[in-house]
């Protein structure tokens, strides 16, 4: 150790914290002027704390679902009749669309219409909040072999949940739909006019931009639409609500605040990416994908 | 017979002297790390680190030296997504505020210093939303700096409970 005179010390201890002050300003700027610099150290520093995030998950998670089984219990008798109800509406709705698939079918022989094909899909458990007081994000955990890539949807069992931002090496960013930065190209289903879905990082992202004329109605199904080439057309996002103060708002189907576990799909789409990312694409994955990994 | 143990001497007291000197930075250091699990609950990182940089530079500052605040900071602008830099400068602020006041606010009740830390945590968020706006250069809404203060206000009995119990155990060390 440097032994120092007191009033050396105590001088260098008087200078320390206008001196961090400046050298906040200086990550500040340095982080403004270089974010690719700021997004990698996120990244890295992600990749050594999710391991120890997703082993910190699963006694989170036992007691999150110990309190969510209590309050089950109390709400038993209610929930099993609405469960009843909601049965009988869903065969009536089953019978329909095996009604559906059947005329499809029976329609696209006569087309000799070509199917999309299903595309491929990997699901990645949610470890850790990613976010901060201005962002809504998640991080996810991959194996060390993961094929994650930057703008890769995610979607929960429900419907649209937001896109790949950030890959590391075992861990992945998730901008959520209702962060502030997030844009959505979506299309209303009911009149089919297109719109932007704009995050505010509240609960329900606002409905942007919509066509003159047309004005989204209460209810309304909303899904993704192609323009701009950054999502495939028609993954399910949410319904129309107008707020108290009279906007149009998406009530998302998919649940942002309790996201376990995500599907990540591959539509080999790369609009809106930072030019850095798309320049250097990843090979087109080999024509061998394993069964498995395809939608049924 | 009973009696104080001896003192430590030598090798042993330095490295029990940076111990406890260590002690402050590295538990905050480590609820930092452990907060983001509650997802969910977003933006927990920066609401966890204000009450404890501003508990310990109140109540032990020599424990948490500025450049002990910096490293904090800098961890939080690493573990949230935002302007980087704006975590660091916030719990530096908030320190060296801390720390000048301390004369005043380590004496009073707990209210008081929690009261103290309300207005803390309201300025931490209007800068905290005067640098978004800055770095982001579009006027950011005001509801999430809000949250971000009232879960930081609401957090810090629970934390400052927590830590009471160290800095008593601390100076019980210190005392022997």
């Amino acid at each position: 150790m440097i032994r120092l005179s007191i009033p050396l010390r105590m001088a260098l201890s008087r200078l320390s914290l206008p001196v961090l002050i400046a050298a906040a300003f200086g990550t500040m700027l340095l982080g403004k002027a270089d974010a690719v610099l700021a997004e990698r150290a996120r990244t890295a520093l992600a990749d050594v704390l999710t391991p120890i995030w997703a082993a910190l998950r699963e006694p989170v998670g036992a007691a999150r679902d110990a309190v969510q089984a209590v309050r089950q219990l109390v709400t038993l008798r209610e929930e099993n009749a609405r469960l009843r109800e909601e049965n009988e509406r869903l065969r009536r709705w089953h019978a329909a669309a095996l009604a559906l698939e059947a005329e499809v079918d029976m329609l696209r022989r006569q087309l000799a219409f070509i199917p999309d094909a299903a595309p491929a899909f990997q699901t990645a458990r949610v470890v850790a909040d990613g976010g901060g007081t201005y962002a809504r994000a998640m991080l996810l955990a991959a194996g060390p072999q993961h094929g994650i890539r930057k703008g890769q949807v995610a979607l929960d069992e429900r419907g649209l949940a937001g896109r790949i931002t950030e890959v590391g090496q075992r861990s992945a960013r998730v901008l959520l739909a209702t962060d502030m930065n997030s844009r959505i190209p979506v299309t209303l289903e009911g009149s089919r006019a297109r719109a932007i879905m704009v995050g505010t990082n509240g609960a329900r992202p606002r409905l942007q931009h919509w066509p003159e004329g047309v004005l989204p109605a209460e209810g309304e199904r909303v899904v993704t639409s192609a323009e701009a080439n950054a999502f495939p057309a028609g993954l399910p996002v949410g319904v129309v609500r107008w707020s108290a103060s009279g906007a149009p708002e998406v009530e998302l189907f998919a649940r942002l605040d309790r996201l376990d576990v995500v599907r990540l799909f591959d539509y080999g789409l790369n609009g809106i990416l930072p030019p850095e990312t798309s320049v250097r694409r990843e090979p087109v994955r080999a024509a061998g994908t394993p069964a498995a990994r395809r939608t049924p | 017979m009973k009696g104080r143990p001896a003192p430590r001497t030598g090798l042993l007291r330095q490295v029990d002297g940076l111990a406890r000197a260590l002690v402050p930075t590295a538990t905050t250091a480590v609820l930092l790390v452990l907060a983001p699990v509650a997802a969910g609950l977003p933006g927990m990182v920066p609401a966890v680190a204000l009450p404890c940089v501003y508990f310990w530079s109140v109540f032990r500052p020599a424990a948490m030296p500025p450049p002990a605040a910096f490293g904090l900071g800098l961890l939080t602008d690493l573990l949230t997504v935002g302007p980087f830099g704006a975590g660091t400068l916030t719990l530096l602020l908030t320190h060296g505020v801390a720390v000048r006041w301390r004369g005043f606010l380590a004496r009073q009740s707990f209210l008081l210093v929690w009261l103290a830390f309300c207005a803390f945590a309201a300025a931490a968020a209007a800068l905290g939303w005067g640098l978004q706006a800055l770095l982001g250069w579009k006027i950011p809404p005001a509801a999430p700096g809000l949250t971000q203060a009232g879960l930081s206000i609401g957090l810090y009995p629970l934390i400052a409970l927590g830590l009471t119990g160290l800095h008593r155990a601390l100076q019980q060390a210190d005392a022997t």
